[in-house]
């Protein structure tokens, strides 16, 4: 039943915590660009930033097959420097931190609007620069949220498997991870080991769910008590 | 280091505060200009007349279309030198109706948060002395949610403060404080005004809060302003028809002129002497209720007084210390075609008084003095 190899495992949770870590800057800089912004062209914006989670993955994968590839425009560059990323484990990076950043995107967004704008005023009036008012301010009253666009962003990561298994492949002990091992084991009819990877991917989850609902349901007491000005 | 606001107006260098502003705003343009001296301002209007408005405009949370705003000398913005200080340069303490402390900092967090360049030492000493000059010290490790409205409003006031702003500008401030909260959070601004010898904007729509806290008085309509000057000459004489409207002015009459000294009310169907005619040729008069004086049968003393006419009762409203009395002239309520709710004049009499004459019976008498009546060109 165990699994002779335990690397999915480690490379699931090691790509996905390092792509989360680089959703939630790109994301949170994203949200935070554009919630001081409006207009038809913001539109488009929010389109494109979304667009990673109406595709499918097998579209995003493409694309970013496209542009990392050896005759893509970033795939040219890094050949350049001599190295490449495709194939590689910075590809499962890449590949679930594009798709994730639409949630962290969103999450964070509506998070910072929920922020009442008289305060980000006031501690304008008080001397502060845009980005004190950002760190001091509005980060702070919007964090439930952006934890919450976290956990689930790390949550898509893991479940990553259609651009990743274009972009970065099946090289187990480098690019393999869960739900690719589970794949490959089903096709060659091991079903004892996907369904153990299987297993391993639902207890991951759970903890992930249940710490997201403990989370949230601790804070939505706490903004409960913030919110009342 | 400023940006922009270095260059230095000394044309304006005697009027602290030199606003002139246009704004064009959904409804109505805000077109605003006025100079402010050291002192408080009561900016009196009704709602929607963009008062708050022009609060932001000079804050910098609001960007005039065109206009100049000139504080201490300092240009905080000139559209046609292309001088605009965002907020966080301007050093205008702004108070904000519904206080906006940060909810996740404790009260004396939130009044520190604008000293941050001070060395340790010295914030703390200056978050000390502003926690007793604003009567909440003790509450400094507090949050916002763990203290009363009013003590949440100390604290903004606190916080405002603690910047040194060269203008302070609160917006309604006592609005959202019950009558309690409310009469001590103005004691508490009369003290602050008096220790804060710079310009403090005080926006309000209420008239009483507005005369007792401003030495002089803007009153805005519609983005205009109707009226501007030391509020006892405001509210002795109002210019217009509007200003006595919203200085809370009840009782107005057409007038035609028929003497020097002598109107004639076509209102209230009797002719009034007046003791100040006015440049321009009146239209309206008015006179304020708690001005009107009346008598059961006449008025004895002093011999034969002007402008006075006998009234009849129409009905009558009562609150705790005062009561509205609305009085018909020269006829008894009911009589012609006049409907219960007509009346002529309404009067506000001190509950005593009241009581002496309620029962006495009709018709009473009823004076306009000629010193409390006034006139009005439109």
């Amino acid at each position: 039943m165990t699994p002779a190899d335990w690397s999915p495992v480690w490379i699931s949770l090691a790509t996905s915590a390092t792509a989360t870590l680089f959703t939630l800057v790109a994301g949170l800089s994203a949200a935070m660009w554009r919630a001081r912004r409006s207009g038809p062209v913001m539109a488009l914006v929010d389109g494109i930033f979304l667009l990673p989670l109406v595709l499918p993955p097998t579209d995003v994968g493409c694309f970013l097959l496209l542009l990392f590839g050896h005759n893509g425009p970033v795939g040219r560059i890094l050949l350049h420097f001599g190295t490449t990323i495709v194939f590689s484990w910075p590809a499962t990076v890449i590949a679930a931190a594009v798709v994730a950043f639409p949630l962290m995107y969103l999450t964070a967004r509506a998070a910072l609007e929920q922020v009442d704008p008289q305060f980000l005023q006031a501690a304008r009036t008080l001397g502060a620069s845009e980005w004190r008012v950002f760190r001091e301010v509005a980060l702070p009253l919007a964090w439930p949220g952006v934890i919450a666009g976290t956990i689930l962003s790390f949550a898509r990561a893991l479940g990553e498997f259609g651009a990743t298994l274009m972009l970065a492949g099946n090289i187990p002990g480098r690019t393999a991870t869960i739900p690719i091992a589970i794949y490959f084991a089903v096709e060659s009819d091991d079903i004892r080991t996907a369904m153990a990877w299987c297993l391993i991917d639902v207890l991951i989850s759970l903890a992930l769910l249940g710490g997201l609902y403990y989370w949230t349901n601790a804070q939505g007491r706490g903004r409960a008590r913030l919110a009342r000005r | 280091m400023r940006r922009g606001g270095d260059e230095r107006d000394w044309r304006g260098a005697d009027v602290p505060l030199e606003v002139q502003i246009a704004k064009n705003l959904p409804d109505f343009s805000l077109e605003v200009s006025f100079s402010s001296g050291d002192g408080p301002l009561g900016i009196l209007g009704s709602s929607g007349a963009g008062k708050s408005m022009l609060l932001r405009c000079i804050a910098g949370l609001d960007r005039p279309d065109r206009g100049r705003i000139v504080l201490n000398g300092r240009a905080l913005l000139d559209t046609e030198k292309r001088i605009q200080l965002p907020a966080r340069e301007r050093r205008v303490g702004m108070l904000f109706q519904h206080y906006a402390l940060f909810p996740h900092r404790t009260l004396g967090e939130n009044i520190a948060f604008g000293i941050g360049r001070l060395s340790p030492g010295e914030q703390a000493r200056r978050v000390a002395g502003l926690l007793q000059r604003t009567h909440i010290a003790g509450l400094e490790h507090r949050y916002p949610r763990e203290v009363s409205g009013g003590e949440q409003q100390r604290a903004a006031l606190a916080r405002a403060l603690a910047i040194e702003p060269e203008a302070l500008l609160l917006d309604e401030p006592l609005s959202a404080l019950d009558t309690h909260l409310r009469s001590q959070m103005e004691a508490q601004l009369q003290e602050t005004f008096a220790a804060y010898p710079r310009p403090a904007l005080l926006v309000t729509h209420n008239i009483e809060e507005a005369y007792r806290l401003g030495e002089q008085l803007l009153v805005l309509s519609r983005g205009r302003v109707a009226a501007f000057g030391p509020k006892d000459e405001l509210f002795r004489a109002p210019p217009t028809l509007e200003v006595a409207r919203l200085t809370g002015c009840k009782n107005f009459s057409r007038v035609r002129p028929v003497s020097a000294d002598a109107v004639e009310a076509l209102d209230w169907n009797c002719t009034l002497r007046v003791s100040h005619a006015g440049q321009r040729p009146p239209a309206h008069a008015g006179i304020r209720a708690h001005h009107i004086e009346i008598a059961d049968s006449s008025f004895t003393t002093g011999g034969e007084k002007e402008n006075v006419f006998p009234c009849w009762l129409a009905r009558s409203s009562e609150t705790p210390f005062r009561v509205t009395l609305y009085l018909l002239l020269h006829r008894p309520a009911g009589e012609s075609s006049g409907t219960s709710g007509e009346y002529s004049l309404q009067a506000e009499v001190s509950r005593e008084k009241w009581l002496l004459f309620r029962d006495k019976p009709l018709p009473w008498q009823v004076w306009l003095s000629p010193d409390s009546l006034f006139l009005m060109p439109d």
